[in-house]
């Protein structure tokens, strides 16, 4: 695939996201959802840019995700009516009902739930793949690389040279409390210090993809994605407007098709929860 | 020469690796010891992992391990340690085939000790698990009822919470339930407590009491069988439990179950209310024969006054 078709299947997935959780924070505001939701919306392309990449490859990885895991659900294929009787609670959801946002699952896709201990998917994906040597990729954030039993999973995985991705999402934030003030160390020198290959880059999916085409579930790869979230850490609202969203960036990059590929994917998917409000 | 415990153990790891093709996890295996002479000599090659010593990390891969279906043994050397290295499976592989559809069947293998060691490492450390949802816990003794326990778990897919003790590890006899109708009292200890509650047991009824005894190994679920309800039902005084734990531990709970469904009161008898030192003088150990005697004395007592 050429490098141009990739950016536009990329913005594809990552206009997939952007949609549903759009819609996500209308129903949210109308109260028809109560539980915590955690939106992903503006960090959608470094799943959506992995995903793409993974397809190419015709890879089928182990995905461990955390709370935040719409659009890693959505990218890598999940299926998008189940997503939405989830977060409507009902059984048909792809966790039976049980996962709300923050726990969705798929065996489909080979996604796995997360329990909300932030930081252990890395620990059970370090597992996952040492006993299955399946390839695997595990999804963090800025905040929970920060603890020790991750560090501990990216030591050991280094160390057993497994097939392995690591991909911090990093918005500079844990909750509301920026990294600066909460450590000195960037999390690729940490992860270099192991031994592992590591970057860090921001979300333009040229970056991504440049890092990743080569030794992609060869050898473990930790890569710390630079990135802004849109939408407060829990639940729809937006503090202030955020100034370089790489979907705006890449749509108006992309043009008229890409203008047209989002009108497209908005109308279906207000059409998906249309239907599903109304069952 | 009949085989121990220890050598049973050791039978069983080692078809679990070698024809289920299972992993046994955790720190220090294959030196000091090879887990009290419990553990094949077995490499990494044949499944047998050697872990980092980064104990949540570790709860955590296994956990791993038990998603993708090997079915791993984990061996904690010290059960203190359990608080470390239980978090994600107690928070993850417990809960997910209920959420997740996505079972993690593990066979933790929790090492404990019987005083003397101090803060943390001294005793038994299940209580804290026992109220959360799926996981089986069991405490065998005996060379049937650890055949049982890993019968039991490979027809599972659960996590089982396997509690030994390395005082049993040299046992080759079977313990047998002592219970008829009409008793002072009947004992009901867990784990290595049993040893010392059969002592106790025969020594009061060498002394004109009327003491039965029921073994109780597989903690949860709990079931009280029917028989045992009329036999406790029965007696004069009820029951006492002896447990390697905290008095306030898994032995109140089942104490209150049982007492919910005879009607009779339950005494029980664990670990104090104290932290362990090193010492005879300092350390937290397990209720022995005379203190479980001298508690049956007291219970009749108070009885009679």
């Amino acid at each position: 695939m050429s490098y141009k078709n990739y950016r536009l299947k990329t913005f594809e997935k990552a206009s997939l996201c952007r949609n549903f959780e759009n819609e996500v924070f209308k129903r949210v505001n109308e109260k028809i959802i109560n539980f915590p939701v955690y939106l992903s919306a503006g960090q959608e392309y470094v799943p959506s840019s992995i995903a793409q990449i993974v397809k190419d490859k015709k890879q089928k990885p182990l995905i461990f995700g955390q709370h935040r895991g719409h659009s890693i659900y959505l990218s890598f294929g999940g299926n998008i009516v189940e997503l939405i009787d989830e977060l409507l609670g009902k059984k048909t959801g792809c966790t039976g009902g049980m996962g709300g946002s923050l726990s969705i699952n798929s065996n489909k896709i080979n996604m796995f739930g997360h329990e909300g201990l932030m930081g252990s998917n890395a620990c059970m994906g370090v597992g996952a793949c040492f006993s299955s040597a399946k390839p695997t990729i595990v999804f963090l954030g800025d905040a929970s690389v920060e603890e020790d039993y991750v560090l501990a999973s990216l030591s050991w995985a280094a160390k057993k040279e497994l097939p392995i991705l690591f991909v911090v999402e990093d918005n500079n934030y844990a909750v509301l409390t920026e990294k600066k003030d909460r450590r000195d160390w960037k999390a690729k020198d940490v992860a270099k210090a192991f031994k592992l290959e590591s970057y860090d880059i921001d979300d333009q999916p040229k970056n991504i993809f440049s890092v990743l085409k080569k030794n992609l579930f060869k050898k473990p790869i930790f890569i710390n994605v630079n990135t802004k979230r849109l939408f407060w850490h829990s639940g729809a609202g937006v503090d202030e407007e955020v100034k370089g969203d790489r979907l705006t960036l890449e749509k108006k990059f992309l043009g008229k098709k890409a203008e047209k590929i989002h009108s497209n994917i908005k109308k279906k998917i207000e059409n998906l929860w249309k239907q599903r409000l109304e069952k | 020469m009949e085989t121990t415990l220890r050598e049973v153990i050791k039978q069983i790891t080692f078809k679990h690796l070698k024809k289920f093709k299972g992993q046994v996890f955790g720190q220090n295996l294959t030196g000091v010891g090879w887990v009290a002479g419990t553990l094949p000599k077995l490499y990494e090659k044949d499944g047998v992992i050697e872990l980092p010593m980064a104990d949540v990390a570790n709860g955590g891969m296994v956990t791993g391990a038990a998603l993708v279906g090997r079915r791993p043994f984990y061996i904690i050397r010290y059960q203190g340690y359990n608080w470390l290295n239980c978090i994600f499976i107690v928070n993850y592989a417990c809960k997910s085939k209920e959420i997740w559809n996505k079972p993690a069947p593990m066979f933790i293998r929790g090492l404990s000790s019987e005083g003397g060691l101090g803060p943390v490492s001294t005793s038994s450390h299940i209580s804290i698990f026992y109220k959360m949802p799926g996981i089986k816990i069991y405490s065998p003794m005996t060379k049937k009822e650890y055949t049982n326990t890993y019968r039991k778990f490979m027809n599972s897919d659960d996590v089982f919470y396997v509690s030994e003790h390395r005082k049993s590890y040299e046992n080759k006899i079977e313990f047998k339930n002592s219970i008829k109708k009409n008793l002072d009292i009947i004992l009901m200890p867990i784990s290595v407590t049993r040893f010392e509650a059969e002592k106790a047991k025969n020594y009061l009824n060498k002394n004109g009491y009327k003491v039965g005894i029921i073994h109780l190994y597989e903690l949860k679920p709990f079931i009280l069988k029917k028989k045992w309800i009329s036999i406790i039902k029965s007696s004069k005084y009820g029951v006492l439990m002896t447990d390697n734990d905290y008095v306030d531990g898994i032995i109140r709970t089942l104490a209150h179950k049982i007492n919910e469904q005879t009607n009779k009161k339950v005494y029980v008898l664990g670990l104090k209310d104290k932290s362990a030192g090193y010492t005879l003088e300092t350390s937290n150990f397990p209720p022995s024969a005379l203190e479980i005697i001298n508690k049956i004395k007291q219970i009749k007592v108070k009885k009679r006054l």
